[in-house]
């Protein structure tokens, strides 16, 4: 049965991209497979996801690979019983032999075939205009045909040919246009209101157009190598795994989006730890209460939960270009699950170093007070180039008194010096007067004291040096922490 | 056991007769959970309606809606069962002499005594329930696994008395805020559906649903600006409850049509926080 081929394929890829899903879910999904008709691609879709996706993070990465494993089979494209290939497989592959054979940008017959790009991006703009959605469906099909110049066999994900095709259409433009068009369109003047409303109303139709080109361009690649090869060029991480060294800008808002939930989970965890985490003494009171229920036997003793002292936390991070999407991520981390510390300050240097605890009191918003760090923290001294010792210097002379026994430090930074001074002996005292003091490196292990890397150097008069590359092993380490 | 419901089609359009607007992944999700005979763990941003999905299957299906609300330090007896132990004493006491020992240690472990709490009343049922655990997130790591046994099961067993197997499968519902990772356990056993915010069209439905009176106008206009809204990078991004409360303070104002104006000065029923507010305020009058 093809079905249940397809289905195991598809299996194997969600855990091959990093989904946990067990053999129970498994034969969920088989389940319910059987009461849902494939016909119906959306029910089909919310079924799987239902048996075999349990945290909303995932969803995305879920719905890519259903995509590339579901997309030939729908309403539009009929799978045939025997699971020969259908009409629309077959177009598809006419197609791609039609380019194959001209080269790129010339399709077959057709309605659509006769237009010129102009017409084309005329018919667009009507189309996004009145938001009608199977003429941008067509439109979508049509413009994939005729400017992404798709060359069978090429092992890529898409993106060059979603770039290319999106460029022929000049949406970047077609925003100011439509707005334009609406104000000419409208015989009285709009509010601001009323035009910002409007505004978002395109961009989002543009959005859904443009993944409609996506999906458009999916589906062919699918018709062309192959759903397994295709969902291996296009397995991304799961946010919580995406480096923050070599994060793109997508990965970077996906990771925002990710860390909010995260850092609140992570709040409610050590708040429950903190109190339940040891017994304490008796609690004589509450216990002889409860004993009355029992006709003054105690047969329910009470115990009191101590409540450990909150650590307080000084953050050093490295905020020079390498690593400062990671200095970054972990003082939005930290800040997002301030009240579990009694104090946090923050400090961040390349080759001097400035307090910026004053950015993250004065505002609620952790985005702008991290704005305000990248803009106004004084951090150059002499060239910009990140130089541990001698920021380690300034910090131990100047905050070196406010580090006491309550105190943890964290170091961030991956400890790359370009070749100074290391002064280690700043870390090694910080140390004697300090709770903890952890390094965090956001490299792999496998880069630590190459180069100029003096990792190891501080790491000796540390309590710790983990490596720290994404938010999951952010999270670990922080969780440990209080 | 008969299926509840025909077709996913059927699910919507009868939540729809109890005022509930599902889109196609919930009621899909709610066919799936009769048909595969398993619970529902419903996920989601607080206010999009979670809670009162399962109090609309309950009316829908004129099932009883039994709730069960979870609370940090929630245990066996206030969720499963407990003994009546003060009727066991009384029990003990009342004949002293007639009875051998044996004979009242029987007798005081049988279901007179016991004191059925939500989830041992939900599987004892005769009538069809829809059982709701609400915000399951409360409770520790360790007292989920007291749902477990009743979740994949149908059943609880009670040391002195044995194992009671449910009479009907009931409907289950759990609703999770996220504010911790469920257990991998407890998950496995669930389907799971996250609710989110509704898209434009449903928004709009369901202010017109839930409004009496509103002008279509004045519904898109809203159901737009909460959606120009829930874009911005805010602490809390208004709930559909919000929406709501929001549009049914237009219509007691008398407004027809939102202005800038008024919209500003009405932000604060849909946002909760002072930094949201001038940030939203600040983002509806700009246009660039």
């Amino acid at each position: 049965m093809p079905v249940l081929d397809l289905m195991s394929g598809f299996i194997v890829e969600l855990r091959n991209a990093g989904l946990p899903v067990s053999l129970t879910e498994n034969l969920d999904a088989m389940e319910a497979v059987k009461v849902i008709p494939i016909e119906d691609r959306d029910a089909f879709k919310y079924a799987l996801g239902a048996t075999l996706v349990k945290n909303n993070a995932h969803w995305r990465v879920f719905e890519t690979i259903f995509e590339v494993y579901f997309s030939l089979r729908g309403p539009e494209y009929e799978i045939t019983k025997d699971g020969q290939p259908d009409d629309f497989w077959r177009e598809m592959q006419e197609q791609m032999d039609q380019v194959k054979g001209q080269g790129e940008g010339k399709g077959s017959g057709g309605g659509m075939d006769s237009l010129t790009p102009e017409e084309i991006a005329a018919m667009l703009m009507r189309a996004l205009m009145s938001g009608d959605q199977a003429m941008m469906r067509a439109l979508a099909k049509q413009s994939v045909q005729r400017f992404a110049g798709m060359e069978p066999g090429r092992p890529v994900g898409g993106t060059y040919y979603l770039y290319r095709t999106l460029r022929n259409l000049d949406l970047d433009n077609m925003l100011q246009k439509l707005m334009d068009a609406n104000r000419e369109m409208s015989k009285q003047q709009l509010s601001s209101l009323e035009e910002r409303l409007e505004k978002d109303e395109f961009e989002s139709r543009i959005e859904q157009f443009k993944q409609e080109v996506e999906s458009e361009i999916r589906r062919r690649l699918v018709a062309d190598r192959g759903a397994e090869a295709m969902a291996k060029t296009l397995r991304k991480p799961l946010p919580e795994d995406v480096e923050f060294m070599h994060a793109s800008r997508d990965e970077m808002q996906s990771l925002k989006k990710a860390l909010y939930p995260l850092t609140r989970k992570l709040a409610a965890r050590l708040a429950r730890k903190r109190r339940h985490g040891r017994k304490g003494p008796l609690d004589f009171r509450n216990t002889v209460r409860h004993s009355l229920s029992y006709g003054g036997v105690p047969a329910d003793p009470k115990f009191r939960y101590p409540r450990p002292a909150k650590p307080e936390l000084m953050v050093v991070a490295d905020i020079s270009g390498s690593v400062a999407a990671f200095a970054r991520f972990t003082l939005m981390f930290v800040y997002a699950i301030q009240n579990q510390f009694s104090k946090v300050r923050s400090f961040v240097f390349i080759d001097g170093i400035d307090e910026v605890t004053k950015f993250f009191k004065s505002t609620e918003d952790i985005g702008e007070a991290i704005n305000r760090v990248n803009t106004e923290a004084d951090v150059v001294w002499v060239d910009g180039h990140s130089d541990y010792g001698h920021a380690f210097e300034v910090f131990f002379e100047r905050y070196g008194k406010d580090i006491n026994s309550k105190t943890t430090v964290l170091l961030l930074g991956d400890a790359r010096n370009n070749y100074h001074a290391a002064q280690s002996w700043v870390v090694k005292e910080m140390r004697k007067r300090a709770r903890h003091v952890y390094w965090l490196n956001p490299e792999p292990k496998s880069y630590w004291n190459t180069g100029d890397s003096i990792v190891g150097e501080y790491g000796a008069h540390t309590d710790g040096v983990f490596e720290c590359r994404n938010l999951r092993q952010l999270e670990g380490f922080v969780e440990n922490l209080t | 056991m008969k299926p509840r419901f025909k077709d996913v089609a059927t699910v919507r359009s009868g939540l729809k007769k109890e005022n509930y607007l599902a889109d196609d992944g919930i009621a899909g999700v709610v066919y799936l959970a009769d048909r595969l005979g398993k619970p529902v763990l419903i996920e989601g941003p607080a206010g999009t309606g979670k809670t009162q999905l399962a109090k609309s299957v309950a009316e829908m299906t004129g099932a009883r809606l039994i709730r069960l609300q979870c609370y940090e330090g929630l245990d066996e007896s206030k969720a499963l069962y407990e003994w009546n132990y003060k009727k066991q004493l009384l029990r003990i006491q009342a004949d002293k002499k007639s009875d051998s020992w044996s004979e009242v240690h029987d007798d005081i472990f049988s279901e007179e005594f016991l004191l059925t709490r939500p989830l041992l009343e939900a599987i004892t049922s005769e009538e069809p329930v829809v059982l709701l655990i609400d915000e399951v997130d409360r409770v520790e790591v360790e007292t989920e696994a007291l749902l477990l046994e009743i979740l994949s099961d149908y059943q609880v067993s009670i040391p002195e008395l044995g194992t009671i197997t449910a009479k009907q499968i009931p409907l289950v519902f759990l609703t999770s805020n996220n504010t911790r990772e469920l257990s991998e356990a407890l998950k496995r056993r669930c389907l799971y559906l996250h609710v989110d915010y509704p898209d434009l069209e449903r928004e709009k439905e369901i202010v017109l649903n839930k409004v009496p009176d509103i002008s279509e106008n004045l519904a898109d206009q809203i159901a737009r600006i909460v959606r120009s809204i829930r874009q911005l990078d805010l602490k809390k991004a208004p709930s559909v409850s919000e929406t709501l409360d929001w549009a049914r303070t237009l219509m007691l104002l008398g407004i027809e049509t939102i202005d800038e104006k008024e919209a500003k000065e009405t932000l604060h029923i849909l946002l909760k926080y002072q930094t949201d507010i001038a940030k939203a305020a600040k983002e509806l009058s700009v246009t660039k």
